[in-house]
């Protein structure tokens, strides 16, 4: 028998991975012996450190960054820039939506209900809603969940990809169904969320078995040289490569593969919806950057057109639906169907331009709506959230402060100037037009009109309406909330008026290598 | 004749033989099944009952399953898919040396927190 070779393994290079997997590990450990009572605090503070810990070995490597030593896990994972830029992006987001996860004091025992398979409105239902604390396993799923976004933006080759897709999407549909209020909504939006996400990973997955048909490997590099080579049955290569883009767009919610957002962000619990609009939008994004700019680069001419049709389609249902929604949930939802179609148009654009505009649109966009669903988990009454938008008419006179930074969102959504929003868009539109997709340009701006309707009428509701019965208070914001939502703030603040610094970073890690 | 057997294909020619045995001796079995058995093609009293292989099967296909039994499946495929990834590692473990042996006792551990965690939410008891 030959000798056996073990696949090369960089572990220092891993350790981010690596040090999310144990915390949540320890997490499971942590749920199983210590008593309920102490353990919302243990899994926070194990949590933030190990995302502190995953940040220090990112910034770390991000010196050390060389071509020739970036693969490692047997040509499984790959260590470039724009993996480091992504995974550190996802690990600074998932610090601020992992605050949201742990506050306990806008109502007993957290967001989350203890036991979400009590069937709803029973006796013991309505009893654990009151009265018990809320589960802690979600710590340790969205660590996995995390850990998994991790593999996905820096996988090599589709098959670790695929199983990277599979570990972040598991936690987040358990995750969806542990809404404290709102039960049904909660366990509905799981069901969809599991339902249609088994669906686009079977077509992610026959994706892969096309392309293994075509080029008789699944890493990117033996992709892209057997598609620049131009032999075998290229008819498998372009199925194979529509079906893998239909699975990602599915996790990025373009259109028509939007369907699940408004249903299953308005369900889920608001710490849960804050975590997916931002993280899962970037971990998905970093997916379909590196199978397109790596693996499919020569087929550029080839899905350029469709993807920009997508792209257009999607700004359009997102804008459009969003004038419709009278609840802020939904209404955010479609908000974030339209900005996932603004960075699709950078992702369409391509050149180190594009990749950059994408970079800094989904961090940017990941603060901002962080913040957004911190906010609105403070405007509550009896029942929980006050989500219905009629809710919210004469918040300005209740709570100027409140209303004020929820304005503030809202014009960075709208794309306000001073707002990272504002930066964001120019910067995709400027790589579109120079990646000669003006017409993509030209519906993006017009969407953008439509889109800040439904925003302005928010505002103009918040400030202008007298506070009628129905206008709940602000709850005051237990320390980690107000904490998310500052740091949210602060940087859409930031990175719309010294946009530099973060336009600088992305631009560097604006480079795959293959 | 000997050149099919010594040809590409050669290696599956005992194979070949096995099935062609194969199919003789229980087409042969039934043949004389056949010629010995009496024919009697009108239901006899009993002849379509159960026969030495399981309960009388209760009216109605409808059944409903204990639903307590989904946690054991889960657990179940846990383990299964356990012994995949072990069956393999049993071959080369020992030209790999300690790093492989500690490899496969990580991923067994973590599938044991499974475990520990499903026994102390009492998921392993029948209640």
């Amino acid at each position: 028998m030959d000798k056996l070779k073990l696949p090369d393994m960089d572990y220092v290079a891993l350790l981010p991975m690596l040090a999310l997997f144990v915390a949540a590990c320890l997490g499971v450990i942590i749920e199983a012996l210590v008593p309920r009572r102490f353990r919302n605090i243990i899994q926070l503070v194990l949590s933030i450190v190990a995302l502190a810990v995953a940040m220090f070995f990112v910034v770390k490597q991000s010196g050390e960054v060389v071509a020739s030593k970036a693969l490692t896990a047997g040509g499984a994972i790959m260590i470039d820039h724009a993996a480091l830029f992504l995974q550190g992006a996802l690990i600074v987001l998932g610090f601020v939506a992992l605050l949201l996860f742990g506050e306990r004091s806008l109502e007993f025992g957290g967001p989350f209900v203890a036991q979400a398979a009590v069937t709803v409105g029973s006796e013991r239902d309505r009893e654990q809603t009151g009265r018990e604390l809320g589960s802690t396993e979600t710590f340790p799923l969205a660590l996995f969940s995390l850990s998994g976004m991790l593999l996905f933006v820096s996988a090599n080759d589709l098959l670790t990809m695929f199983v990277a897709l599979e570990v972040f999407s598991l936690p987040l549909y358990l995750l969806c169904a542990l809404a404290r209020r709102k039960r049904l909504l909660s366990q509905e939006s799981a069901l969809k969320y599991f339902l249609l996400g088994a669906y686009a990973s079977a077509f992610f997955l026959f994706g892969v078995a096309m392309v293994y048909g075509f080029a008789k490997a699944v890493d990117f590099k033996a992709i892209h040289a057997e598609a620049l080579l131009g032999e075998g049955n290229s008819l498998l290569l372009i199925i194979g490569l529509a079906l893998l883009a239909i699975g990602l767009l599915f996790k990025v919610a373009a259109a028509p593969f939007h369907v699940w957002t408004p249903d299953v962000y308005q369900g889920a619990p608001t710490p849960v919806t804050a975590f997916m609009a931002s993280c899962t939008k970037v971990a998905a994004f970093g997916g379909l950057l590196r199978v397109l700019y790596v693996g499919f680069d020569g087929l550029g001419w080839q899905f350029t057109p469709v993807l920009g049709a997508i792209a257009a389609l999607t700004v359009l249902v997102g804008s459009i639906l969003a004038v419709t929604q009278t609840d802020l949930k939904r209404l955010l939802a479609y908000s974030s169907v339209a900005n996932a179609g603004y960075i699709l148009i950078g992702v369409i654009a391509g050149q180190q331009l594009g990749l950059t505009s994408v970079l800094f649109y989904l961090v940017a966009y990941g603060f901002t709506v962080i913040a957004a669903f911190a906010l609105i988990s403070l405007v509550r009454d009896a029942d929980g959230e006050a989500t219905h938008l009629s809710r919210w008419a004469g918040l300005g006179a209740r709570s100027p402060l409140y209303a004020g930074i929820f304005t503030f969102i809202l014009l960075a959504f709208a794309g306000i100037p001073l707002t990272s929003g504002f930066i964001a868009k120019l910067s995709v539109f400027g790589a579109a037009i120079d990646g000669g997709q003006t017409w993509l340009v030209i519906i993006g701006v017009i969407t953008s009109i439509i889109l800040a309707f439904p925003y302005l009428r928010v505002v103009v509701m918040m400030w202008l309406s007298e506070p009628g019965e129905s206008t709940p208070s602000v709850s005051i914001p237990g320390g980690l909330t107000s904490t998310a939502l500052g740091i949210g703030t602060l940087a859409t603040l930031v990175f719309g008026v010294v946009p530099g610094p973060l336009l600088d970073l992305a631009e560097k890690a604006s480079s795959f290598v293959r | 004749m000997w050149s099919i057997v010594d040809g590409y294909l050669g290696s599956y020619a005992p194979l070949g033989l096995l099935a062609l045995v194969g199919v003789l001796i229980v087409g042969g079995g039934f043949f004389a099944n056949s010629l010995l058995r009496p024919r009697r093609p009108n239901a006899a009293a009993g002849k379509r009952d159960t026969y030495e292989c399981g309960l009388d099967p209760v009216p109605g296909g409808w059944a409903q399953m204990q639903i307590r039994y989904y946690l054991y499946a889960y657990l179940y495929v846990l383990f299964a898919v356990e012994a995949v990834f072990l069956f393999p590692w049993a071959v080369v473990y020992l030209q790999a040396g300690l790093a492989v042996i500690a490899e496969m006792a990580i991923f067994v551990g973590v599938l044991a927190l499974g475990l520990l965690y499903a026994w102390r939410k009492r998921a392993l008891t029948w209640q």
